[in-house]
């Protein structure tokens, strides 16, 4: 079987990338727009006929390389290859980033028109989906890593996209700061694990009988093994871009930028991609680092119930989403924590599925509120209410959304989610009483969500919102059918953590549990929400105290302000900066200012009288010939 | 046919040439100067001649520096009365001690 043709799927949205970029001041909107649609396009259909080829054509799900090139090389074992590997997570990811990026560029048509710098849009979600493309196909860690950063800087240049917007700006620099700071524990994981295994490559280095492991798991440090270690830092990079807690702040401060790309990036895309590399490097966790693997449970199960928590406060449309998201990635996380290998790896195919199924509702329901805001210019659900007549077509995909990721049958959360809650029920007690608890708590976010904007009081607008153009309410359907339809696809067969099929059984009793837990979340929602009542403002200052703490999102923004400025600030930066000023900066100045004074004093030799100059040369020439007939004496 | 002895010619010429860097040093038009200078190229070709007639009778490389020296103080005469020339124009004089500009 031939996958040669993969490469076109990177190419196409760099060639995209490329010809925007360099002709950005010269194409007209509409060309620009289209190429780079044109061009994600192919590639969505080539992803697509890979996945067909892969999981219809193939005997077994082999790791198959169509396209290798070493790029550098170090030493005779450790190099770096640029290339492509396809296997079930990779072509699933392919699949999802070529689909969800084709639906944000064709929104985006209709969504940034008559926008300044509409080209340079283009440009960057182009150079997005190549590298993120380029990063779920990576052959090896470090070609990862680069892509890594490739996809940190394009989410960093779109968040950014409004660059006259001073919080656009600061949005933008934290999240690149935040992850680029995660991603320095990465890079150091990547050194340490590629120090003992001597390799880059994913063929070696997820391979459970690698000889190095024995050695890495036998030395020490602090107590964990030296792999554990490198693990963790590994995960600490996935931890950063896929804003798990603690450093998850930046995720909803870059809703800043435009909605089109806070739907791919920051919630289908770009913020699994931490998912992705645990998954990626999951049978060294499973066999060898089960410490690094509860570090991933419990990060991600903390993360599921805090983000949860606080979206149920947040008054800002994409601020909700964006906890959410926060909140669905620690699903993936935990359910990859608690996974086993093999037979046992249930968790591990629920956390893709939950990957799968995600990207598909968590980008309609941010074309939707991208939509809505297109329509009313606000982003503040309390000034939105009673836009199901004015929006029909957004609030039917809105409410499938809403159904889809609260975990209804027959909508694609329910069935994932479940398969999320099975696996966590066969690990711990606790984990599942989390789980759950969210699972009510995310359908009453999201329905608090639905009827504050669509239902509700009637809000006086100051001009009438219409329903968006078809080019904005066709990828929104597609995005609905997807989230009604991918949860019926038999995942286990396709996706585990050996190659072999899994055989998965919904689990009844706790399908049951999760349906009446999110038709309890749906009917307080119903109850306080539908209409306007005095009830939520009651409630929420009964709470007073953890209201507020939630509201302002647990102060961890604020606690990062007081360690950077007040503590790392005085306590370091500070006597830096004095040494820098007082002992670097004083040394080079006092030997400036000696060289000054010397020449100073010595520039009058030069008088420019041309017999003092012939007198000194004629006296040096009579020294010299002194010189020589007295040593030749 | 009579020898003059080498060192009676040394003489003339250390003379010649003390006499023309004295010149140089002491006088203060250029043009005296120059004729200095043109005094201690000559003693140096009289040396060049001199030697090869004493140590090599039956060559004449001697000769031919001297005749070849004697071309370029030709022509480093005509571009130093170039300039003197035009020295002249600008400030009036050729006095050395007023040529002082050129220093840092």
């Amino acid at each position: 079987m031939s996958f040669h043709f993969t490469i076109l799927i990177l190419v196409l949205p760099l060639a995209a990338f490329g010809i925007n970029g360099l002709l950005s001041g010269k194409l007209p909107h509409r060309l620009a727009g289209w190429l780079a649609t044109a061009a994600i396009g192919v590639a969505t259909v080539l992803a697509w006929v890979t996945a067909y080829r892969y999981f219809f054509q193939s005997v077994s799900f082999e790791k198959i390389i169509p396209f290798r090139i070493t790029w550098l090389r170090f030493t005779e074992t450790l190099q770096i290859d640029m290339g492509i590997l396809l296997d079930p997570i990779s072509v699933m990811m392919l699949v999802v980033i070529t689909t969800i990026s084709l639906m944000v560029f064709l929104y985006s048509l209709g969504y940034m028109h008559g926008e300044k710098g509409f080209v340079r849009y283009y440009a960057f979600l182009s150079l997005f989906s190549f590298s993120m493309l380029g990063l779920v196909v990576a052959t090896n860690l470090f070609q990862l890593y680069m892509f890594w950063e490739l996809v940190g800087v394009s989410s960093y240049l779109l968040i950014g996209y409004y660059y006259d917007k001073p919080e656009a700006v600061a949005a933008a620099k934290k999240a690149f700061i935040v992850t680029r700071f995660a991603d320095f524990g990465f890079l150091v994981g990547i050194l340490l694990l590629s120090y003992y295994t001597n390799s880059f490559d994913f063929g070696l280095i997820t391979d459970p009988n690698h000889a190095a492991f024995t050695t890495m798991t036998g030395s020490s440090f602090l107590g964990l093994s030296v792999l554990t270690w490198a693990l963790l830092l590994i995960f600490m990079g996935g931890a950063g871009k896929s804003a798990m807690f603690p450093l998850h702040i930046w995720l909803p401060d870059a809703m800043e930028g435009p909605t089109p790309v806070s739907a791919l990036i920051h919630a289908a895309t770009m913020v699994v991609a931490g998912v992705f590399l645990v998954a990626r490097m999951f049978p060294v966790f499973s066999f060898h680092a089960p410490e690094a693997l509860d570090a991933v449970a419990f990060v991600g199960a903390f993360t599921l119930l805090f983000a949860a928590v606080i979206a149920c406060t947040q008054t800002d449309i994409k601020r909700i989403l964006a906890f959410s998201t926060m909140s669905q990635i620690g699903y993936m996380m935990l359910a990859l924590g608690v996974s086993g290998y093999a037979e046992y790896g249930l968790g591990f195919t629920a956390s893709m599925f939950h990957l799968f199924t995600h990207a598909f509702f968590k980008a309609l329901l941010f074309l939707g509120a991208g939509s809505i805001i297109h329509a009313i210019h606000t982003n503040d659900i309390h000034e939105m209410g009673n836009l199901r007549k004015r929006q029909p077509v957004t609030h039917i995909v809105f409410l499938i959304a809403c159904l889809a990721i609260a975990g209804i049958p027959p909508f694609a959360g329910f069935f994932s989610k479940d398969e999320i809650l099975d696996a966590v029920l066969s690990s711990s007690p606790v984990y599942f009483a989390i789980a759950a608890f969210s699972a009510g708590l995310t359908a009453f976010y999201m329905f608090r969500l639905y009827f504050l904007v669509f239902w509700n009081r009637e809000t006086v607008y100051d001009h009438k919102p219409q329903e968006s153009s078809a080019i904005m309410l066709v990828p929104m359907i597609v995005l609905a059918i997807g989230s009604v339809v991918t949860g019926f696809i038999p995942f286990g067969k396709f996706v585990s953590t050996d190659g072999q099929p899994l055989h998965i059984e919904m689990n009844q009793p706790v399908a049951i549990l999760s349906v009446v837990v999110a038709a309890t979340g749906i009917l307080i929602a119903w109850a306080l929400y539908k209409k306007a009542s005095p009830l939520p403002e009651k409630i929420a200052s009964s709470l007073n105290g953890f209201y507020r703490v939630a509201l302002n999102k647990f102060y961890i923004d604020e606690l990062y302000l007081f360690i950077t400025k007040k503590i790392i600030f005085n306590l370091v930066s500070k006597p830096i900066a004095w040494f820098d000023r007082h002992v670097i900066d004083a040394f080079m100045d006092f030997t400036a200012t000696v060289t000054n004074k010397i020449s100073a004093e010595i520039k009058e030799l030069q008088s420019g009288q041309l017999q003092h100059y012939a007198y000194i040369f004629l006296s040096g020439v009579v020294l010299i010939v002194l010189i020589m007939i007295f040593n030749h004496a | 046919m009579e020898h003059v002895p080498i060192s009676h010619v040394l003489i003339v010429t250390s003379a010649m040439f003390f006499i023309g860097a004295y010149g140089f040093l002491t006088r203060r038009n250029l043009v005296t100067m120059l004729i200095g200078v043109e005094l201690m190229l000559n003693a140096a070709n009289i040396n060049f001649v001199i030697f090869d007639r004493y140590l090599y009778p039956d060559q004449l490389s001697g000769h031919f520096f001297a005749i070849f020296i004697i071309a370029i103080a030709a022509a480093e005469a005509a571009v130093a009365i170039a300039i003197f020339i035009n020295l002249y124009r600008n400030i009036r004089s050729i006095d050395v001690e007023e040529v002082d500009k050129m220093k840092y």
